[in-house]
């Protein structure tokens, strides 16, 4: 056993009540007693970790400080330094990200008639690196004879605490099943029984069977057939090439964007008709100081680019922790445990083996019990480094539903517990919530245009995590995924239509980074940040205090 | 400016030597290879990606002293050990085979006429070797030079196509590329569809729940609210 010895008392106790749990689960909370749960215990409740943004469309909107710091810091580049003369790349259509909603609106933009050398992918890392690629639990379609688009609807808009867009809720669970039947058009394997129909469970909030899975590996099957059919189709992708900076034409339209290849440190300019944002999601930024489960480049550039050019940001001020992120080993901490691991029969459980919440509350829920299991309760274990976390008992799973499960349909945590010597068919896993999601985003309509202050931003649309309103306050498991394909889709579509009409933009500006440098300083904000990020920085303190830059 | 260290908290950290292209680095003991390079000061462009195993970003090759054999790995999967020698994998060249899967078959033709350099593999079990993965990539490979699709796609499944099989293979094979055309014939023609899936599609395009949506969709809050609190839930027996 890989772990350490002062683990083994409480895995003992575990194991002894282990049986006694099989019968039994935990009642699901009444509203009020969830409401007060998160008042209390839920990270979002922290007014100190909060503030109101001093500049913008949405000044006086309330977000994390983390992401007040980038919203509220200076350009990487002065305007006036940039020859936007020179167009080193036109496009219809461009698309800002190279994830799984990027991937979708490219494919769309190509079957909705835009010629593929004539749409262009800029991302910061590679074609595919991104939160889609890490999605374990699924994707959910109300495509079961049980189950409908209104219950899901129901189950969405719950789940998001009734904040969410409803026109945008409605493409989102009306779209599903079309969309899950173009993946198995394209040859996406998912889980099926031997007559063909789709294995579905549970994911927390879910009021039907409707999580649709690749094993635990569904986003990561879904991105790479999207990214060989894009391939195959020959949409031009841009590696290591981020967008810094949005472009207009200098009468509020959006014109394309500034590029910078991150290897040779040249920055290009792009001219499209219509651009597409893609960016993702802001789990590097580390609010409040958690651990997350998402990519290297999850730092939210696609928010910066877009508030700067006027797109409003809504429902920011509630973060998704996910439940269950490993708290031990130290080496993995904070990465994801797939929400299947619950759904499959493995209860969250005490230092002393006991059940304390139902395992398939939703996210919010269930991350607030578990932190006052361990703060509030002084019930959690303590690892060596001083972290603590409860236990998942995932050894339930194959008493459940047979020896071979956890190897069969949680083949990446059985093999990531493995690699440093957990076997979590025999031993329980220790958990704690990691930041995850980012609920809210750049407003967009249900045609997955961005909207602004004075309606929508023209040439400009949004898809997948950078977006928000789908969600309202808290996602459920299965949605995110189900989003970047659908909205990725919507925004393909529009913008290909759009740019079909649409002549190619006159001229090329900056001077909204200007403005928006203005009020800055007008604000009497502190040239002390720089944003988009790019990239979080995790050298060594002690490399760092000595480093200088002279090449 | 010296090392911030507060009184009293003297700490005794491990430290192990590793060899980062060849260069000396003294870094935490425990740390995987990928923060154990961020410690030493790199800060990652390319070789970092999800950073936890699912992208295939990091790939990895090292040898240790005294050890002839040459490892590979995932940076962000794998633990510094005390005198390793290591470099990443930016990039694998690797050719893709360009199709229309409206267009091929799933036949035992298939995946030996879009990736002909099949049928050099020498079963040298190298590309198994090297995968990180631990799949059996040489038996998937000579499935699909058996026209096994369904073998090689379920044998193939958990690849991350970090692009190791390739790099180490004497035949000159793009496993993953073959096995990403073998699980793609496999979920399009030869695993049987959903037929509840195509009923759904049909009952949304006829426009049966546009109604019900509607009148959801104009619903308050309160009205909402009472619904979602007395949702019947699917019992989780299956």
């Amino acid at each position: 056993m890989a772990y350490p010895k002062e683990f083994e008392k409480s895995i003992r106790k575990v194991e002894e009540t282990r049986e006694e749990r099989l019968k039994k689960l935990p009642e699901r909370m009444k509203e009020k007693e969830k409401d007060e749960l998160l008042k209390k215990w839920h990270p979002d409740y922290k007014p100190e970790a909060k503030r109101k943004l001093k500049v913008g469309v949405s000044k006086g909107s309330i977000v994390p400080n983390e992401v007040a710091d980038i919203i509220e810091a200076y350009p990487l580049i002065k305007p006036d330094e940039i020859d936007l003369s020179q167009v080193d790349y036109e496009a219809d259509v461009l698309i800002i990200g190279g994830g799984g909603a990027g991937t979708a609106a490219a494919l769309y933009a190509y079957y909705e008639g835009i010629k593929p050398e004539n749409i262009i992918i800029a991302t910061k890392l590679r074609h595919g690196d991104s939160n889609t690629i890490m999605a374990q639990g699924g994707i959910q379609a109300a495509d079961k004879p049980n189950d409908s688009p209104l219950i899901h609807y129901l189950d969405v808009i719950g789940g998001g605490h009734f904040a969410n867009k409803p026109d945008l809720v409605a493409r989102l669970v009306m779209d599903a099943p079309l969309i899950i039947k173009w993946h198995e058009e394209l040859g996406v394997m998912y889980d099926k029984k031997p007559d063909g129909e789709m294995i579905t469970i549970h994911g927390g909030g879910t009021s039907r069977k409707r999580m649709h899975s690749a094993k635990d590996y569904t986003g990561m099957e879904i991105m790479r057939v999207i990214r060989d059919e894009a391939r195959n189709v020959g949409i031009k992708v841009l590696e290591f090439s981020p967008a810094i900076e949005l472009l207009t034409d200098g009468n509020g339209r959006v014109a394309g964007a500034l590029l910078y290849n991150l290897e040779t440190e040249q920055y290009y300019v792009v001219r499209a008709k219509a651009t597409i944002m893609a960016t993702g999601g802001f789990g590097r930024l580390h609010i409040q100081g958690f651990p997350t489960t998402n990519h290297y480049g999850a730092t939210a550039d696609g928010l910066v680019m877009a508030y700067r050019v006027g797109a409003k940001l809504r429902d920011m001020d509630s973060v998704q922790y996910h439940p269950t992120g490993v708290a031990y080993p130290e080496q993995i901490v904070g990465l994801l445990v797939t929400e299947k691991v619950r759904s499959l029969g493995g209860q969250p459980v005490n230092v002393d083996g006991e059940q304390f919440v139902h395992p398939l509350e939703p996210r919010d829920v269930e991350a607030a019990a578990i932190i006052r299991e361990c703060y509030g309760r002084n019930k959690g274990v303590v690892t060596p480094t001083g972290m603590r976390g409860v236990w998942l008992d995932s050894p339930m799973i194959d008493m459940i539903h047979g020896e071979g499960t956890i190897e069969r349909r949680l083949g990446a945590m059985f093999r990531m517990f493995s690699r440093f010597g957990i076997d979590m068919r025999q031993e329980p896993i220790l958990v704690f919530p990691t930041l995850h999601y980012q609920n809210g985003g750049i407003e967009i309509d249900a045609d997955a245009r961005v909207l602004g202050k004075n309606g929508t931003i023209e040439a400009l649309f949004a898809a997948g995590e950078v977006e928000g309103g789908v969600h309202g306050k808290n996602r459920l498991m299965g949605n995110s995924l189900l989003d970047t394909q659908v909205f990725g889709r919507i925004a393909g579509i529009n913008a290909a239509r759009y740019a079909k009409k649409a002549r190619k933009p006159r001229s090329l500006s900056l001077e909204h980074v200007n403005k928006y440098v203005q009020e800055l300083k007008k604000a009497r904000i502190k040239e002390e940040r720089k944003a988009p990020l790019l990239l979080p920085d995790y050298r060594g303190k002690e490399v760092l205090s000595r480093a200088i830059d002279i090449l | 400016m010296a090392r911030k260290s507060k009184k009293g908290e003297k700490q005794e950290m491990e430290m192990v030597r590793i060899y980062i292209m060849g260069k000396e680095y003294k870094v935490p003991a425990g740390l995987t290879i990928m923060k154990a390079m961020e410690y030493a000061g790199y800060r990652y462009i390319r070789g970092a990606g999800c950073r936890a195993g699912f992208c295939g970003a990091c790939a990895t090759v090292y040898r240790k002293e005294g050890d002839y054999k040459l490892h590979a790995d995932l940076a962000c999967q794998t633990t510094v050990e005390d005198g390793m020698w290591l470099v990443q994998l930016p990039f694998t060249p690797a050719n893709k085979a360009i199709y229309d899967m409206d267009k091929i078959e799933a036949d035992d033709k298939t995946l030996v006429n879009f990736y002909p350099e099949i049928a050099r593999c020498v079963s040298c079990n190298t590309c198994t070797k090297a995968c990180p993965q631990e799949l059996d990539v040489m038996d998937y490979i000579q499935a699909s030079l058996r026209g096994d699709i369904a073998k090689a796609a379920e044998l193939s499944f958990d690849c991350i196509q970090c692009g190791l099989c390739a790099m180490r293979c004497p035949a000159e094979i793009a496993h993953y590329h073959v096995a990403q055309l073998a699980r793609r014939l496999y979920g399009k023609y030869i695993a049987p569809k959903a037929r509840h899936l195509e009923e759904r599609v049909k009952e949304i395009e006829e426009g049966k729940f546009d109604e019900e949506m509607k009148k959801m969709m104009k619903m308050s809050v309160t009205q909402l609210r009472k619904l979602y609190n007395a949702r019947d839930i699917e019992p989780e027996e299956d």
